[in-house]
């Protein structure tokens, strides 16, 4: 029976890492797509943001009750992590509870503990399912969140809670077949919680219990697997995406645009300064800004793979509140559907697509109402950056296509005649010391 | 007093390089409320005998709002050609109140070549009145009861941080500050920032500075004090739509300085 069992128990382990490995391929190549840039500055700094910000959750903390609710699923999730490697060396060994003889007194408390933060977990999630559907939170409702990604959302929760419930009832069962003198469940000392739960399974047959706790140890494992598999397609990829997403995100001050070395040369030898040493070729497909997520730099589409279309962003847009159809989290989702769309190409070599990111997915509408206020950078609990993505889409509007709006195409004019944006004659931009020293 | 607005062109003629480089910029020079701003800051410096100088007709556009608007050619030409300028003068230190110049000539010219130490006025504000040299404290007597509320400039606060100096400025003077809802790293933009200045609006249910216009009067501020040229066009406007340009006024910190100076 034994053998039987570890070897299906292998066999869905092996299957997991199969699936989650080609997955994270899919991923990685997903993200190769894009400019590779050059890690520059403070190393230290870097740490200290995914001290900081991922792991520590500093800028959650500016809205404190979900900030709170999350933190206490994180801690939840993270630390029962313990116990699903004790479920995974007994799946493979065959053993029961492998950890108990091993922590002996310790075990007991030690599950207990896990119990609580199970409970938490589960606490957590109803407020968040009633936050999301219940109460009013205007983020929850833009339009980029109708379908999937609210499912996506709720599903999430829901899964959460079958996979706590799942650890509850196994313990629960297997208490009570420890009471029952059972050989295969030696005895651990009483879990704090699921020991109130005991009376729900009392007076079934030991068979029945004993199928009880299997299913749920099953449950869970898989459960956990499937979960895990889950959130690579989901938008809970967060919860990995985080760490690497902080120590990428730039230390520049927020009002400083990624520079563009590869007009320079261009601009120096149009005033006729002389350009010392040899220019580069420009790379291979290289644009004006970008029209594609081929485009754009690898950190932008690790970005959209980091987004956890919380909203906060969208939430702090002035030209969203103000009902413009820019969200910035629509940005980032759409940047990692494009990407997606692309990597699905790959394997298929008929889809041909003539689609791009700029015009397919996000419209020169949306680019353009961005004031670039760094609001929403700034609201980004992971350091993601929507404002670089637009100001690349609107440069290739600019410089590639010659679509930006009319009275954009004034202005450059006026730069370019009256070296101000606006129609005055550069004769005039002194005479307000006239006017200053007349009104004596 | 006598005003001096010496040029840094007309210093060089003697040999001399200016210890501070005031940084006009276009909506100093050109907008017409605007230009009393300017107006004010160079009183200040003579006031304080800085050591000061502009460029005057020798000043262009930094390329910004070309930059944003997703030119960066253009912006490069302009920025290129400045810092010719600057460079061949040697400037050292440049002051400005315009936080959209300050941001380009700080964060974006030093990759073209340009290094300067660029300090924006509200900075350059709360070190003079820091050294004693405007604003005696206690003796404001015609500000006690004002009220004020400052408005955020995005590029000022988010995007470099200075969240604090423009509102010790405002303490000196001794009013009363009063904070809006959404203020400082959360502060609402005035609509005008990444080239919105000079397009209008795309479509929607309503102007952002008539958003941030109606949050300043909620907190019964009799001024709302701004420090950027573009907030101050912004938030006038939505001042006068909201028909209030009879109670509520749109200053700038320097225009504040000036006025309890008596300049």
């Amino acid at each position: 029976m034994s053998i039987i069992s570890q070897v299906i128990f292998t066999v869905i382990l092996g299957i997991f890492v199969f699936f989650i490995i080609r997955r994270v391929n899919f991923i990685r190549l997903n993200i190769a797509l894009g400019r590779p840039q050059k890690v520059v500055g403070n190393k230290r700094q870097r740490w200290k943001n995914v001290l900081l910000i991922a792991l520590g959750q500093k800028k959650m903390f500016k809205k404190p009750v979900p900030a709170v609710l999350h933190l206490l699923i994180y801690v939840g999730f993270i630390l029962i992590n313990i116990e699903v490697l004790e479920i995974i060396l007994d799946g493979f060994l065959g053993s029961h509870r492998i950890f108990a003889p091993l922590l002996s007194d310790f075990y007991a408390p030690l599950i207990s503990f896990f119990e609580i933060l199970a409970v938490v977990v589960i606490f957590s999630c109803i407020l968040f399912l009633l936050r999301r559907n219940v109460m009013h939170v205007a983020r929850f409702k833009k339009p980029e969140m109708k379908g999937w990604a609210s499912l996506d959302g709720n599903l999430i929760l829901v899964i959460e809670i079958i996979l706590m419930v799942a650890i509850l009832s196994m313990n629960a069962a297997d208490q009570l077949l420890q009471e029952m003198g059972n050989a295969a469940y030696p005895l651990t000392g009483s879990f704090l919680v699921s020991s109130w739960l005991m009376p729900i399974f009392d007076g079934y047959a030991p068979s029945t219990l004993f199928i009880i706790e299997r299913m749920s140890w099953w449950f869970h494992i898989v459960g956990i697997f499937g979960f895990t598999l889950y959130v690579t397609y989901s938008k809970h990829l967060h919860i990995f995406m985080a760490f690497p997403n902080t120590y990428f995100s730039k230390l520049t001050p927020k009002g400083a645009m990624e520079p563009m070395p590869e007009i320079t040369s261009e601009v120096k030898m149009m005033l006729g300064i002389p350009v010392e040493g040899e220019t580069p070729p420009l790379p291979d497909g290289f644009k004006f800004g970008a029209r594609d997520v081929s485009d754009l730099s690898r950190k932008n589409l690790m970005d959209a793979y980091t987004c956890t279309e919380c909203g906060r962003c969208t939430a702090e847009c002035p030209a969203n509140i103000t009902g413009k159809k820019l969200s910035p989290r629509k940005i980032m989702m759409d940047t990692r559907d494009r990407m997606e769309e692309i990597g699905l190409a790959r394997s298929d070599a008929n889809v041909h697509d003539e689609k791009f990111l700029l015009g397919g997915f996000i419209s020169k509408e949306e680019i353009n109402a961005c004031t670039s206020c760094n609001a929403c950078v700034e609201a980004c609990p992971v350091l993601i950056n929507p404002l670089d993505i637009i100001l690349q889409l609107r440069r290739y509007e600019a410089m590639e296509a010659s679509g930006s709006p009319a009275s954009w195409n004034a202005m450059f004019q006026n730069l370019e005649t009256n070296a101000a944006p606006w129609k005055f004659s550069p004769q005039d931009r002194f005479n307000w010391s006239e006017e200053l020293k007349n009104d004596k | 007093m006598d005003i001096k607005i010496p040029t840094v062109a007309a210093l060089a003629a003697e040999g001399k390089v200016p210890e501070i480089l005031f940084w006009v910029g276009c909506a100093g020079s050109f907008d017409e409320r605007y230009k009393n701003v300017t107006k004010a800051f160079v009183k200040i410096l003579n006031k304080v005998g800085v050591d000061f100088a502009v460029l005057g007709p020798e000043e262009t556009c930094t390329g910004d709002p070309a930059r944003r608007a997703g030119n960066d050619f253009l912006f490069q030409m302009q920025a290129m050609a400045n810092i010719q300028v600057l460079n061949g003068y040697r400037i050292k230190t440049i002051v400005t109140a315009c936080p959209h110049c300050f941001n380009t000539l700080k964060n974006e010219y030093p990759e073209l070549g340009g290094n300067y130490q660029v300090v924006h006025h509200s900075t350059y504000l709360q070190q003079l009145i820091d050294q004693g040299k405007v604003i005696q404290k206690g003796a404001q007597t015609a500000f006690k009861v004002r009220k004020i509320t400052f408005h955020d400039s995005c590029y000022l606060g988010r995007a470099n941080n200075i969240y604090e100096a423009p509102r010790k400025v405002l303490e000196a003077l001794d009013a009363e500050l009063i904070e809006m809802k959404r203020c400082k790293t959360k502060g609402l933009c005035c609509g005008a920032g990444g080239g919105q200045m000079y397009k209008d609006a795309e479509k929607g249910n309503k102007e952002v500075n008539i958003e941030r216009t109606e949050e300043a009067l909620e907190t019964q501020a009799d001024t709302i004090a701004v420090a950027c040229p573009f907030c101050m066009t912004m938030m006038s406007d939505g001042v006068k739509n909201k028909e209030k340009e009879g109670s509520v006024q749109v200053q700038d910190l320097a225009e504040l300085i000036a006025e309890s100076e008596e300049l």
